[in-house]
């Protein structure tokens, strides 16, 4: 089976996050960029896919130039192929039409891709929408907050499970089919040696399509202000265990 | 007019849904227009409560497609429904459910779409404030179009009812894109059986680094048992293969809202603050006494996973013996 | 929630292995009131100490580093904090193969034990190596891995418990106060603290926090890429850490060691990458630690094809990821050793910097025993903060050589190479003749210093009976035959040597001669126009510097020392000034220049251009007198250090260049030549059996061992002057020796050059250790063109420092017999002197 995984390029979580000064930006001078979690399941499940139903797996990524990083790294993985859709804003609308225009473009050339996989928000804008947005334009079924995919060989759809409260329900969706995957849908591999060196070697296809600004723009961005509060220290050690006792039956709970 | 997604618990108007009637009040009664409302199949019981947060209209969106959720065939339902009937906004709870379905609904209308807005200040353009890595960072923004989908970030807007409900007249509006629409459907459930989910227990305790190995979380799992809570950790647990990752508290993981959170040895990143921000009490045991969990937690122990846990057990299992026999 | 006290008697700031340590033993050395600060948490506040890869080699080619490494896992060992794994350096190349044998020689020098072993023995240690590529392996077996954040730990610990130490952990330091030059205060965003002392071990962060207080710390911070890869079954398997000996594979500048189910392996290849000290990310903002930035993958990329060149077997396993990769931040310093003692700039602030793991315990001991005692059992004169000139702790500098630095980490470095990178910082105003006379320089304390000159070719054929060349590339590397071609003409006519690299400074005032007689050995109390030639010694009775102070007036002395320690002795000099004001110190190095004019003609020479009697009679040996040479003043010396007549010329440094071409043009007809630091350095001094500071003299020898012991000893208190008399009674536990060659040639029929540092060991090839410990080595080494000899230098205990004693010498895996020619202070060239007092 063909499977594409649109990726994006983010700054690694870790510490604090800083704003730049025009408060435009996430300040990422300190910072490494990454794979964002449930897009890095996505590219490891597309691998196991392909590794089991035989295919190909294409990553994508709609960014800047240097998310030719990003790309690597899942083409360390196990991928296939990766293309760079050259394009900076975060307005998920233009971003919608820049992959689906490239994902077209692709498709008009090798054929469709049997499963487009998507993370389901993006980790650090978290539009929760980019992925709904190419599979409406594709006409194609999508499910989001996927984390679990089966899909049977030859067969003409896929199961998708999703998490609620309650438990899981189980989607089916004719292929082509598109979804939207959280973290927890696998363990993503670290990639080896040999992947990385076959990463660095693989060639990269570049496009830049033209979009249209969609209806959201940013103006700035805050840190949320922090709560002033004191932390009451119910005391050191084992010594302190009377105390918690205390607050765990003032709470009710035991 | 604006119009507000409702969605059902458990038979009610959901909790976020009453937020969400309420900013869209202040907003139509700044634009001077009226509020409706939609809901998903036969749902004619919510008028009441519609009604006493001003909505003068409630759509019922019905037919086939209504008896099972797709995300699809409701998103197109919603999106007919609104350029049927002329909405210039519509909002909804930022649940996973409002989200997807206004994401739907929004690129079929072509229009834009801002998810989980904290504040929302309505005119020609809406700006608005949304939050953005689950509320490490605000962002302010312009929100433009013919349409505005907003959805409202839950507990971002006190829930308030008007001193004179509304009349209200309820309608039912069958969409025809539903039939042709290619589309996902629900075929299984599986019920989450025994446990407490972790994303609704009253009590969570949770590990991260601290507690050093998959083994190291005995403890926390003895004392969850004793509270009747779940048993969560950090993504360094997740991470060095302690615990799977359905037991991840943060923001690629559960977010959680118990009465009391137990952060066992953990240090409290930022991604593991979004996650239990939510609880009401967070007691923090840590042998750095500047972590910044236990800087925000509302209490605290300085101190060794491993001395205090065992320590708490046994007094907590002394006091409920205690209680057992009284 | 930690309080601090309003005032302390130290305050360390940084809780790194380096600040621990130092705190811990000032503690046991019987300091109170120690505040230990840092602005991360603990116990990992998030400098290098974090994320270091944490293991210990301790064979360096440095003494003092192989000491204080040694030092270091003695007390690793007693904290229970160390895991010895064994170690081996592999070398892929011939060059390499050459530097491991180098590296042994170095290992018998220091007392380590090692081994040179074949690749088949490599593979039996570390069996999943592909031994095919390698050609030669070194293994150390008690090379280990240490834990230093819980040695961190446990130091303070025990401090805590002497009740000598508070710790405030995430507290940062925005200012550092001083009165009158000294430290005075800390300031705290958590409170300020009064203290006249401060020590930095601060790592990365040191230049920034010494800068609070008006000090340059001159280190770079520079990244350290390692990644871990794992799961590797053969690694878990042995369920611990550390199961396999590390390796270094010193080609591609890079190792390997297991950790746990993982290999980690480091480098040392890529481009220097230099960070800011003040753009390190806060601890709040960084995504691992400040000192853990973000990996560059591009600059790994050719270490990955090396490493799974050495390691395919296990880093080929199916499942086996990189799971870890980071760019650690850790120091780097323009010479690339550490930053350690009293600032110069500041009174009572002192660094503990650009320390790394295998040193921060000895560092610890070390400074804090320099803290309370004024000196240390180990000399430091190479990690001394103090031996830097203003102009290499310049922010160009510091980074101009770290990034030339960066590869010589791991890399094959000659004991002579110089650095290539901001040169010509220090120009002689004779600098323009040195250029066009062809002269290649060496670079001491930023001076420009020309070491043989290529217009003297032509006297290789001269002198071609009595000159060999060195066939072998690497003794003949940074020498030239033309050195021996120099000093054969200045022994037969006459040499003209550029000195003006020497310090000097003037001390004056009525309290300058109790001053100066508490400063040096000698009787300083002579007349007017004396130069008198004296060690400096320490508290503990070891050499400090040896130099010659002249009396130029009754309260009026001029002090002159090398170029390579003069920032260090200004500081002993200025440390010691009385309080009262009454001696004035002035450093006047910038202002004179100076020219050694050495050799039988050179009276004839300098009386050609002066009209002042120079004659032996009015001259004498030992005396200064201020002349006129080509209407040049100038202050003449009739010293040398080369052993033949003639004077070190001071002038006016703007004149400088006059007085070279007058001396030159007047030198014409007496066939002077120039003569480069080869000669006045190596040749002429060895000849004379002159001692050289930091090779023969160093803390560690007293002046009796080293033969400097004086026939009387003055009645004034000197420093050292107790352990001195003690010496003279209990006499040398080892005596400094001058030995021969008696064969050069090597098993393949070359003829080799043993170069300093060469163990020197019995006939049957045994170690040579004297009562204190201390090993037998090369102290220098070199040509001795008129004797047709090559000579050695080196302290030998009693039953071998006697003349006519048959020893070998070890160098590059091979070794060679020497006798003992000297033992003692008599010179083999010209043993009475009567040449330079002609």
């Amino acid at each position: 089976m063909r499977v594409l995984v649109c990726i994006k390029r983010v700054p690694a979580p870790g510490g604090k996050v800083l704003i730049t000064e025009d408060g435009t930006d996430i300040d990422t001078r300190h910072l490494g960029f990454t794979i964002g979690p449930h897009e890095e399941c996505a590219v490891e499940e597309a691998v196991q896919l392909v590794a089991e139903h035989g295919g190909h797996v294409t990553v994508l990524t709609a960014g800047p130039p240097e998310a030719e990083e990003q790309l690597r790294y899942a083409l360390s993985m196990g991928a296939n192929a990766g293309v760079l859709v050259e394009h900076g804003a975060h307005d998920p609308q233009a971003t919608a039409t820049a992959l689906t225009e490239t994902i077209r473009t692709l498709e008009s050339e090798d054929g469709n891709f049997d499963l487009i996989l998507f993370g389901n928000e993006s980790a650090d804008v978290g539009n929760y929408q980019v992925g709904i947005r190419v599979a409406c334009a594709l006409e194609r079924p999508v499910v989001g907050g996927i984390k679990g995919i089966d899909v049977a060989d030859e067969s003409t759809h896929v199961l998708l499970h999703r998490e609620n409260a309650d438990g899981v329900e189980v989607y089916q969706a004719p292929l082509p089919a598109v979804a939207a995957v959280k973290e927890g849908l696998n363990l993503p591999r670290y990639p080896s040696i040999q992947g990385r060196l076959r990463a660095k070697k693989a060639p990269l296809r570049t496009v830049q399509p033209k979009t249209a600004p969609g209806g959201l723009r940013t103006v700035q961005l805050r840190q949320p202000p922090e709560k002033q509060h004191e932390t009451v220290v119910l005391g050191y050690g084992a010594d302190a265990a009377d105390s918690v006792v205390d607050l765990l039956t003032e709470k009710g709970v035991v | 007019m604006l119009l507000v997604l409702v969605e059902d618990d458990s038979g009610a108007v959901s909790g976020g849904s009453q937020e969400a009637l309420t900013l869209a009040h202040g907003l139509a009664t700044d634009l001077n227009v009226p509020v409706h409302a939609a809901a998903f199949g036969t749902r004619g019981e919510f008028a009441a409560t519609l009604g006493a947060y001003g909505v003068s209209t409630l759509h019922l969106l019905e037919g086939p497609f209504a008896d099972a959720y797709s995300p699809e065939c409701w998103g197109a339902a919603l999106a007919e429904l609104v350029r049927h009937i002329g909405a210039i906004g519509v909002i909804a709870a930022a649940s996973e459910w409002g989200n997807e379905v206004l994401a739907h609904a929004s690129a079929r209308t072509g229009e834009a779409f801002a998810s989980n807005c904290v504040t929302v200040d309505a005119g020609q353009q809406w700006s608005l404030t949304r939050v953005r890595g689950g509320g490490m960072l605000l962002e302010d923004a312009e929100l433009a179009g013919a349409v505005k989908f907003v959805s409202l970030t839950p507990g971002a807007v006190e829930p308030a009812e008007l001193p004179i409900p509304q009349q209200i007249t309820t309608d039912s509006f069958v969409p025809e894109s539903t039939d042709t629409l290619v589309h996902s459907t629900i075929v299984d459930r599986k019920s989450r059986g025994a446990g407490v989910a972790l994303s609704t227990a009253r009590v969570v305790v949770s590990g991260g680094r601290g507690v050093g190995s998959a083994e190291g979380f005995e403890s926390l799992e003895e004392l969850a048992e004793l509270l009747g809570g779940a048993v969560g950790c950090s993504r360094v647990a997740t991470n060095s293969g302690w615990r799977p990752h359905s037991d991840q508290v943060g923001l690629t993981g559960t977010k959680i809202a118990a009465d009391l959170y137990i952060a066992c040895g953990i240090s409290g990143a930022t991604q593991h603050w979004v996650g239990c921000m939510g609880a009401k009490s967070i007691l923090a045991i840590n042998t750095d006494p500047e972590a910044p969990l236990v800087t925000r937690a509302d209490y605290a122990v300085i101190g060794d996973v491993h001395q205090v846990l065992p320590a708490i057990l046994e007094r907590a299992r002394a006091r409920k013996q205690v209680q057992g026999v009284a | 929630m930690n309080t601090l006290p309003g005032s302390a008697d130290v305050v360390v700031i940084g809780a790194g292995i380096a600040g621990n340590s130092v705190a811990h033993h000032l503690a046991q050395a019987g300091w109170r009131n120690i505040v230990l600060l840092d602005k991360g948490p603990l116990p990992d506040p998030g400098g290098s100490t974090g994320h270091a890869s944490n293991f210990i080699f301790p064979v360096d080619h440095s003494k003092e580093i192989t000491a204080i490494t040694v030092d270091s896992m003695h007390q690793y060992e007693k904290l229970g904090t160390m895991t010895t794994s064994g170690g081996i350096e592999i070398a892929r190349s011939e060059a390499r193969a050459e530097e491991l044998k180098r590296r042994m020689a170095s290992a018998t020098a220091w007392g380590i034990h090692s081994e040179l072993i074949s690749p088949a023995k490599v593979a039996e240690l570390v069996p999943f190596l592909d031994s095919s590529i390698v050609k030669l392996g070194f293994w150390t077996p008690s090379v280990a891995v240490v834990d230093p954040l819980q040695s961190g730990a446990l130091m303070r610990e025990q401090a805590q418990a002497l009740g000598a130490l508070t710790v405030s952990a995430n507290t940062e330091v925005t200012g550092i106060d001083t009165q009158r030059g000294r430290v005075s205060k800390v300031r705290t965003d958590r409170g300020d603290i009064d203290t006249d002392t401060v020590v930095v071990a601060c790592g990365v962060w040191s230049p920034r926090i010494a800068q609070m207080a008006g000090a340059r710390i001159p280190l770079v911070p520079v990244v350290h890429q390692l990644i871990d890869v794992g799961p590797i079954p053969e690694l878990e398997q042995t369920h611990s850490e550390i199961g396999y000996p590390i390796v270094r594979d010193m080609d591609p500048l890079m190792y390997e060691r297991q950790s746990g189910a993982d290999l980690e392996i480091g480098s040392y290849a890529h481009r220097a990458i230099m960070h800011e000290p003040d753009d390190i990310p806060s601890y709040e903002a960084a995504q691992l630690s400040p000192t853990q930035l973000p990996f560059t993958q591009e600059d790994f990329d050719p270490q990955m094809e090396d490493a799974l060149e050495l390691f395919p077997q296990i880093l080929n396993t199916p499942g086996a990821g990189i799971r870890h990769s980071i760019n650690g931040l850790l120091s780097l310093t323009p010479d690339g050793g550490p930053l350690l003692g009293e600032t110069p700039e500041v009174k009572g602030l002192w660094s503990a910097a650009s320390v790394w793991i295998k040193e921060g315990p000895g560092v610890g001991r070390l400074l804090a025993e320099w803290m309370t005692h004024g000196s240390t059992e180990i000399d430091l004169h190479s990690a001394d903060i103090a031996r830097f000139y203003p102009n290499q702790r310049t922010t160009t500098h510091v980074r101009a050589r770290a990034d030339e630095g960066f590869n010589k980490i791991y890399g094959i470095v000659h004991p002579n190479e110089q650095w290539e990178s901001n040169r010509g910082q220090r120009l002689s105003p004779f600098h323009p003749r040195e250029v066009e006379l062809g002269a290649t320089f060496f670079e001491v304390g930023g001076w420009e210093r020309p070491h043989w000159y290529e217009s003297n070719r032509p006297l290789l054929e001269e002198y071609a009976d009595r000159i060999s060349d060195r066939p072998h590339e690497w003794d003949a590397r940074w020498w030239s035959p033309i050195i021996n071609a120099e000093h054969l003409a200045m022994r037969e006519r006459v040499a003209m040597i550029d000195l003006t690299a020497f310090a000097q400074f003037d001390v004056s005032g009525p309290g300058a001669v109790d001053y100066l007689q508490r400063m040096a050995l000698a009787q300083v109390d002579k007349d007017v126009g004396k130069a008198i030639y004296t060690p400096i010694l320490d508290y503990y009775g070891g050499f400090r510097s040896d130099l010659t102070i002249i009396r130029l007036g009754t309260d009026s002395f001029r002090i002159i020392t090398g170029g390579a320690d003069g920032a260090r002795d200004k500081k002993w000099f200025t440390d010691h000034l009385p309080e009262d004001g009454s001696v004035a110190f002035a450093d006047v190095t910038s202002a004179v220049c100076t020219i050694g004019l050495w050799g039988p003609r050179a009276r004839d020479v300098l009386s050609a251009v002066t009209e002042d009697d120079v004659s032996s009679q009015a001259f004498p040996f030992g005396t200064a007198q201020h002349i006129t040479v080509d209407g040049v003043p100038t202050l003449a010396l009739k010293i040398s250090y080369v052993g033949d007549l003639g004077w070190e010329l001071h002038a006016p440094f703007e004149q400088g260049l006059r007085l070279w071409d007058a001396l030159f043009e007047a030198g014409r007809e007496h066939g002077v030549v120039p003569a480069g630091i080869g000669v006045y350095g190596t040749t002429g001094r060895l000849e004379k059996g002159y001692r050289l500071m930091g090779a023969e003299l160093e803390l560690e020898y007293n002046p009796v061992e080293a033969g400097l012991a004086l026939p009387k000893v003055k009645s004034p208190d000197f420093i050292g002057k107790e352990p001195y008399l003690k010496a003279r009674e209990h006499g040398p536990e080892a005596t400094l020796c001058t030995l021969t060659m008696d064969d050069h040639t090597d098993s393949t029929g070359v003829r080799r050059y043993p170069q300093a540092h060469s163990p020197i060991l019995t006939t049957t090839g045994d170690r040579i250790v004297d009562s204190k410990g201390r090993g037998a080595y090369v102290t220098s080494a070199g040509s001795a063109p008129t004797l047709g000899e090559y000579l050695l230098m080196g302290y030998l205990p009693a039953p071998y420092a006697t003349e006519g004693t048959g020893l070998l010498v070890e160098y590059m895996g091979e070794r060679y017999p020497v006798t003992v020619a000297r033992a003692g202070r008599t010179p083999l060239f010209d043993p009475d002197d009567e040449r330079m007092k002609a």
